[in-house]
């Protein structure tokens, strides 16, 4: 069974449509990413998945039952952190967490035991019985997210999770998602974040103007585009652009201390620069080629769509 | 499985409601103090009669702390950015309406009991059926508590503005609903005006209760109230429908 199916969504604010007939398939234990520039409409979709924005038209179906039918049912599968999205500042991150289970109906016992589950790993213990309000926006974030999967949801969905936060806070919501992914839950995912979209993700949705423009696998997504790839080299000394005018080099960009060269023959590239660069004494301190990029395929099919 | 799924949602909205709306400002001050206030204001050290106008008084006193929570809840949760996220919990938005009504009522039930109580030590108010009693406190409740709710659904995030707003619809409403002027005195477009106040009838009902006498019957005062409760929900359901999107 497919955790989300959505069919024909359309929803107007006004003169404005937002989502524009999306449809998209959500297979079980997948991380699917949902990306697109700003205000094309993926909080709006996103919001139409978990049920709090009725589509103008179209269906949507979580583990097969159909959201707009059975709210309840539906959203008792999913947990959700919503864009702006902040637990009761009022409340310490405690009560927040035990209001969360409340919700999804846990019994007691379960629980307590999983809120202590939660404070011994997110590193909060001793800031469990303090409002939320005074909490920073990291540690915001992961009494949200724990809110979100006390009740070990089958579907998780997340808007943004990551934006703001620093490496550390990043690096545990990235790690919560694929803990929670390993155990059999789905995600969908929806970011900026290209680079983590490209890591964690089976699926990527491209969305441009509420409509889909892509939905494939990110390795074949990059193949659509037959990019450039680059070589980023750097040397201990400075060296100016004339190294590089060479055969099968189409651009050189200084970058830093480093440069960053673009070819369609990375072989050829790589040969002349080793060649030059013990012909001329300058070691080379650092050397990576790096293969189409996701990034580059995003802003092409954003562009073009 | 629909119904307990949807009980218990009501519950745990109602819950947090308490926990986190009771203690709010301007649900102490124009829920507790200001009728407070109005009372010392209009009946102490005036020849006003005080057991002849404590049903009076007491229907004021449920009616200004019941509908003073419903009216903060919606705004407050969508200034806070919690709205969202409460929706997305196993709830709907009838759930979340409901869960505003209960929280009101309760309090409300709850101070003007207190008040009840305490008065018993100062002034012999005598109760002459206390089925009508109970029924006024229940049916007066909610209600108010249903006004509460319809209050907020205009508004989008901003609290300040509800509560002005819906201070500028509740103090209005005391002076046209026979607690300061008896409905028997009153004649002519302040009879029609009384008319129109769902608080006219929580009076009467509270009359009926506890001096025996009444202007209506208190069959009509309680199908009266019953009736404006159910309109107000689905009026405040309608309105908080439309304006869901409204500063999420
Ligand atoms: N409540 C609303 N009322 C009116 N218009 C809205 C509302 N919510 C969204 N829109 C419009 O719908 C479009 C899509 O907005 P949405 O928030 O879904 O974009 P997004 O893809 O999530 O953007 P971002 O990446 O910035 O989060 C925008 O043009 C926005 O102006
Ligand atoms: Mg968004």
């Amino acid at each position: 069974m497919n955790a989300i199916e959505a069919s024909h969504l359309i929803k107007r604010f006004g003169s404005v449509t937002a989502v524009n007939d999306v449809s998209l398939t959500v297979c079980e234990g997948e991380i699917f990413g949902f990306l697109g520039p700003n205000g094309t409409g993926k909080t709006t979709t996103m919001r139409q998945l978990t049920g709090v924005l009725t589509p103008d038209s179209g269906a949507v179906r979580i583990n097969g039952i159909d959201i707009h039918r059975h709210p309840l049912e539906a959203k008792m599968q999913m947990g959700v952190i919503p864009e702006n999205s902040t637990v009761y500042g009022d409340l310490s991150a405690e009560q927040n967490l035990s209001l969360s289970g409340q919700m999804y109906g846990m019994p007691r016992a379960d629980r307590d035991k999983r809120i202590d589950e939660f404070f011994s790993r997110m590193g909060l213990s001793e800031k469990r019985k303090l409002p939320v309000r005074g909490f920073s926006k990291g540690m915001k974030q992961r009494v949200s997210i724990a809110c979100a999967i006390i009740h070990r949801p089958p579907l998780l969905l997340l808007d943004e999770p990551t934006s703001g936060l620093d490496v550390q806070s990043r690096r545990l919501v990235i790690d919560t998602i694929r803990d929670m992914n390993e155990q059999g839950s789905t995600i969908f995912l929806t970011t900026h974040n290209i680079e983590e979209a490209n890591t964690l993700c089976q699926t990527v949705c491209i969305l441009n103007k509420g409509k889909i423009v892509a939905q494939d696998s990110p390795e074949r997504l990059k193949k659509m585009f037959n990019t450039t790839q680059s070589v980023e080299v750097s040397f201990d000394r400075p060296v100016t652009r004339d190294l590089f005018a060479a055969e099968g080099i189409l651009r050189a960009e200084s970058c830093g201390d480093k440069w960053k060269i673009f070819t369609d023959n990375p072989d050829q590239v790589l040969k002349y620069l080793v060649g030059r660069a013990e012909r001329e004494s300058i070691t080379i301190t650092s050397l990576t080629t790096s293969g189409p990029s996701l990034e580059e395929a995003f802003v092409r099919i954003t562009e073009c769509a | 499985m629909e119904i307990p799924l949807a009980l218990r949602g009501i519950i745990v909205i109602t819950r947090k409601n308490m926990r986190l709306y009771y203690t709010k400002p301007p649900v102490l001050m124009f829920g507790l103090l200001f009728p407070l206030f109005m009372f010392f204001a209009f009946f102490v050290g005036r020849k006003l009669d005080l057991v002849t106008f404590f049903p009076a008084f007491l229907a004021m006193m449920l009616f200004f702390t019941a509908s003073s929570v419903g009216p903060l809840i919606t705004p407050w949760e969508k200034r806070e950015k919690t709205y969202e996220r409460l929706l997305s919990y196993p709830v709907t938005q009838d759930s979340i309406i409901l869960g505003d009504v209960v929280a009101g009522a309760v309090f409300g039930i709850g101070i003007s009991l207190l008040v009840w109580i305490a008065s018993l030590f100062f002034i012999p108010v005598a109760i002459t059926s206390i089925g009508l009693f109970a029924l006024a406190f229940i049916l007066g409740t909610l209600s108010c508590a249903a006004l509460g709710a319809l209050l907020a659904s205009p508004a989008s995030d901003s609290p300040p503005n509800v509560i002005i707003f819906s201070n500028l619809i509740r103090f209005p409403l005391i002076f046209i609903s026979g607690i300061f002027v008896p409905l028997t005195q009153m004649q002519g477009p302040g009879l029609a005006l009384a008319f129109c106040s769902p608080l006219t009838y929580l009076v009467d009902l509270f009359n009926a209760a506890m001096s025996g006498t009444s202007v209506f019957s208190p069959a009509v005062d309680c199908c009266m109230l019953a009736g404006i409760s159910v309109v107000f929900i689905l009026a405040a359901r309608l309105i908080q429908t439309r304006n869901l999107v409204k500063g999420l």
